[in-house]
């Protein structure tokens, strides 16, 4: 058998897949009766026309032809890896470090992720960007945001 | 003349010196992420929802209001001087306008959409007001049963006229339905799919999904494309007035995209999008006079016509929101979730419990198109220096305002990490070209759907052939029935694919 197109096989397993996860996961909780519908009736009914769904896709996607495959092309890991990663260190490091530490080095990490990096222009806009955010968020909105390290004891 | 009375009230609200504030900044910002390709609407008010935690409720939706509406606006600008459509409702208006600005007529071109734009806005308005109260007069008639089945025809009717593959978009609603699903269960108070997070319980927010799918993933599949070498076309726009010639060829095209546009706009589904489509399909169909400009070529009315169709659709997709609490768009859904923020139940009770906020917004909608026009005619030529500013300082700004918005919802790292999760699964969609808008529009209406759904179900005894005798309801799924089966026959099908690949 032969995928006639890449991007609706793959959407068609992720369709099934998390479809029949919630159905699964909703049969933990009541199901009640029509009269009564419980908490897992919705979710339920949901999960299973999503898999179901997901299985039109998907044999569609074996089926029918489409010019060039469909093809998925090339995944970019770097922007992938180092965006996410630099998201979720922000959120790891400002509750600790403080804005004045994270947010730069969320910038930086970030603008490392394109293909046009250099270094100075992006220590240029940490340091924009970080004042900037200090001026509008916690100096014009009051917004309560951890502003240095922990450690330095405010 | 209660229209007159209600007008009244909202100008006088629009009017205050702090309204009047928000709406010119808004629009602002909205011709300033307009003008930027890759930055969208709903990523920008998905951003600043957390800031609208220090502001009323009348203010943040009017600034709110003003960023959708301007976008339109800045999008058709960059789309005409340098043949990149900011928004996506400006991809028409780039054919015929980005000719004109290279024949050296770009000020005509700017100001017939522009001119255009505020005369459809102006009719988009008054359309608002007067057809508002009977709506909701209609929508308080609505049981359970009645409101699942309209939430069923606003979601399929947003997916039938949107583009790509039809059966994807319907999944992808599921997909945000069940993400929906995450949360307490109002009824009997179980918390569901929440694997013993506390954060679950309360059920995912929205702005980590929104911020996460289209901030952080659009910015993950803008990077891993190769970077684009714009022509960037500064040279002579003195010229911004048409000479009367323009003015008599466009005025007919205006009227006739108004008009679309305002009836496309109310459509579950519709919007700006749609309408800047139909307004040029039905231009070009439209024949004109000998000598004319052929389109494609620099035709005037090809550039007024979508320009007043988008902006008129992008007014009265405001009225499914008002009325019925049903967003027709992913815009509209995030203006829903502000109105939840801030404590404002959507639906047809806001126009009597929240008059100010309801009449204000209309009239706040006239005030800021007014301002648009006296705005951006003068400023063009800074609106295109900021074109310059490259996409390598533009996204490391983009994901510092959200990581701190995302942090400051709740004070709470939790967010964030959510929406760094969502950003992986939002460059999964744009890999398997999967719409993400429907999700969020699912997302949004899912709990208010499984709350009517089962209440109706109470109601009937179980029977569920309720939704099918009572007549409203069954003429509500008998209608989304029937958009299904239209889109799905061949002959419309295959026009349907035509119509959204009629580009460039």
């Amino acid at each position: 058998m032969k995928i006639k197109s890449q991007k609706d096989f793959w959407s068609g397993l992720m369709f099934v897949g998390t479809g029949l996860a919630f159905a699964a996961g909703a049969t933990n909780y009541s199901f009640g009766s029509s009269a009564r519908p419980g908490p897992g009736y919705f979710p339920f009914g949901l999960g299973v026309l999503l898999a179901v769904l997901g299985a039109v896709i998907l044999f569609k996607a074996l089926t029918i032809e489409t010019e060039g495959g469909d093809r998925i092309g090339h995944i970019g890991w770097r922007p992938l890896c180092l965006i996410v990663a630099s998201v979720v260190a922000f959120g790891l490091l400002l509750p600790r470090l403080g804005m004045i530490v994270s947010l730069p080095l969320l910038v930086v990490a970030a603008s490392f992720a394109g293909d046009e990096f250099k270094l100075k222009e992006s220590l240029i806009n940490a340091v924009v960007l970080t004042v900037g955010s200090w001026l509008v968020f916690i100096k014009g909105l009051n917004l309560v945001i951890p502003l240095w390290p922990t450690f330095l004891g405010n | 003349m209660e229209l007159l009375n209600n007008l009244a009230l909202g100008f006088g609200v629009a009017f205050t010196l702090q309204n009047v504030f928000y709406a010119f900044f808004g629009a602002l910002l909205g011709t300033l992420i307009g003008v930027l390709p890759g930055l969208g609407p709903v990523a920008t008010i998905a951003m600043l929802l957390p800031s609208i935690y220090a502001l009323d409720a009348t203010p943040a939706l009017i600034m709110l209001a003003g960023i959708y509406y301007g976008a339109q606006y800045g999008g058709s600008t960059t789309a005409i001087l340098i043949n990149v459509p900011g928004e996506s409702s400006s991809v028409v208006t780039a054919i015929d306008g980005y000719q004109m600005a290279r024949r050296g007529r770009a000020g005509a071109a700017l100001a017939a959409a522009g001119l255009g734009s505020f005369f459809a806005g102006c009719v988009g308005t008054i359309i608002i007001a007067a057809f508002a109260p009977p709506l909701t007069e209609l929508a308080f008639k609505f049981g359970p049963a009645e409101y699942f089945s309209l939430m069923v025809l606003g979601l399929i009717g947003a997916v039938v006229l949107a583009s790509g593959s039809l059966i994807k978009a319907i999944s992808m609603i599921i997909l945000g339905l069940l993400l929906g699903q995450i949360n307490t269960d109002v009824i009997s108070g179980v918390p569901r799919f929440s694997f013993d997070i506390p954060e679950l319980t309360d059920g995912i927010g929205f702005v980590a999904i929104a911020m996460g799918v289209f901030g952080f993933g659009e910015i993950i599949a803008n990077l891993s494309r190769p970077a684009e070498h714009r022509e960037v076309f500064t040279k002579d726009v003195k010229d911004i007035w048409p000479t009367k010639q323009d003015f008599k060829n466009a005025y007919p095209a205006v009227l006739r995209g108004t008009a679309l546009g305002s009836i496309l706009g109310v459509l579950p589904g519709g919007g700006a999008l749609l309408a800047s489509f139909a307004a040029y399909t039905l231009e070009k169909k439209t024949r004109g006079k000998p000598g004319d400009v052929p389109f494609g070529q620099g035709n005037i009315r090809g550039v007024a016509g979508p320009e007043a169709a988008n902006n008129a659709g992008a007014q009265t997709s405001f009225i499914p929101m008002l009325t019925l609490g049903i967003p027709p768009n992913a815009v509209m859904a995030l203006m829903v979730g502000a109105m939840t923020i801030k404590g404002i139940q959507p639906g047809p009770q806001v126009m009597t419990s929240n008059p100010e906020l309801f009449w204000g917004l209309i009239a706040s909608m006239w005030v800021g198109n007014l301002m648009l026009i006296i705005l951006n005619l003068p400023l063009i030529g800074l609106w295109i220096k900021l074109l310059t500013v490259p996409y390598r300082f533009l996204f490391p700004a983009i994901m510092a305002f959200c990581c701190i918005g995302l942090y400051t919802l709740n004070n709470n790292n939790f967010d964030v990490f959510m929406a760094a999760g969502f950003g992986i699964v939002g460059y999964l969609f744009f890999k398997l070209g999967c719409e993400p808008a429907p999700l969020l529009l699912g997302f949004i209406l899912g709990p208010m759907m499984e709350e009517n759904l089962r209440r109706a179900l109470l109601l009937s005894r179980g029977d569920w052939t309720a939704f099918v005798t009572k007549p409203l309801s069954a003429g509500l799924l008998l209608a989304a029935l029937l958009m299904i089966v239209i889109v799905s026959l061949p002959s419309i099908k295959s026009r349907r694919e035509e119509a959204f690949h009629d580009e460039p």
